[in-house]
């Protein structure tokens, strides 16, 4: 599973996201390896398709796909969470289901679907 | 280096989304006011938006008046445009004028960094707290110090707020390049 974690400093949520992002990793047995990628600059935003801090990605694909909209921007990124609130940090519960939903299926796991 | 406990409110006028000027004298009757640098984009601010508007509605009859700047500049963040700004207004029905400070000399004299970030003056226009609106963005149900409710209770009794700073938490202020 390839994990990666995009953050710009400015946005002070990224330290809470991946302290969440690996204890959610730790609960659920996958090795932490997430690859922690830093925005600095414009550039770098245009590069990584970066919609904002801090940018969750399983298997390339976006925590939050319908959150990603426009352009790549240095920004503190918005997350709906599954009480409908918005929030500068994804939630613990979205976070475990984007990581289930991306495990191989086995017979003494089997998974969720990621989105309804 | 922002406004420190005790100074004095610093004297504005700007251009409200709804179409009016605003100055720090036509308030001088209020005798609590905050001044929260604010915007549209961040999502600091969108999470404590709703708490901050109940805030204004239950206090509004104790003259209680909460004014919300953007300094944020709109060429970097569109979403903070004067327009953008209307819009939000409309949407949400503030119910406190939402001010732009296009110059960003508003948010450069009271020191501010970040939205949300709340300056608390008492009826004399000094400052009495300055920080974040509570200890808990994420969850209105969990929050465990209510900074701004409390600071505004303390000094709609008379008293001295028990808590006068925390640290501001929220998006940095987009200053003009």
């Amino acid at each position: 599973m390839r994990i990666e974690f995009l953050y710009w400093e400015e946005c002070p949520s990224h330290p809470d996201a991946l302290a969440r992002l690996r204890h959610v990793l730790r609960d659920e047995g996958i090795p932490d390896k997430v690859d922690v990628i830093r925005v600095d600059t414009q550039e770098d935003a245009d590069r990584h398709r970066f919609p904002g801090s801090p940018t969750i990605r399983i298997n390339g694909v976006d925590l939050q796909p319908e959150g990603v909209q426009g352009q790549a921007l240095l920004t503190c990124r918005t997350y709906r969470t599954e009480n409908g609130r918005l929030s500068p940090l994804p939630t613990v519960t979205m976070i475990r289901e984007a990581l289930r939903a991306d495990r191989p299926m086995t017979k003494e796991e089997p998974h969720e679907s990621r989105h309804s | 280096m922002s406004l420190a406990i005790r100074e004095r409110l610093v004297p504005f006028s700007l251009p409200a989304t709804d179409g009016s000027v605003v100055s720090a004298d036509q308030l001088a009757d209020r005798p609590v006011l905050s001044v929260a640098f604010w915007c549209n984009h961040c999502p600091y601010v969108k999470a404590w938006e709703d708490r901050l508007i109940a805030l204004q509605r239950e206090y509004a009859p104790r003259g209680v008046q909460l004014i919300m700047i953007n300094s944020n500049d709109p060429a970097a963040y569109p979403d903070d445009s004067f327009e953008a700004m209307q819009i939000r207004a409309r949407e949400k029905s503030y119910p406190f004028p939402y001010l732009f400070d296009a110059s960003q000399a508003v948010a450069r004299q009271f020191g501010a960094t970040r939205t949300p970030e709340i300056f608390l003056f008492d009826a004399d226009r000094t400052l009495r707290y300055h920080g974040a609106p509570d200890d808990n963005f994420e969850d209105p149900g969990s929050v465990g110090h209510h900074f701004l409710r409390d600071a505004i209770d303390a000094l709609l009794a008379g008293r001295e707020p028990a808590t006068a700073t925390t640290p501001p938490k929220g998006c940095t202020i987009k200053w003009k390049k």
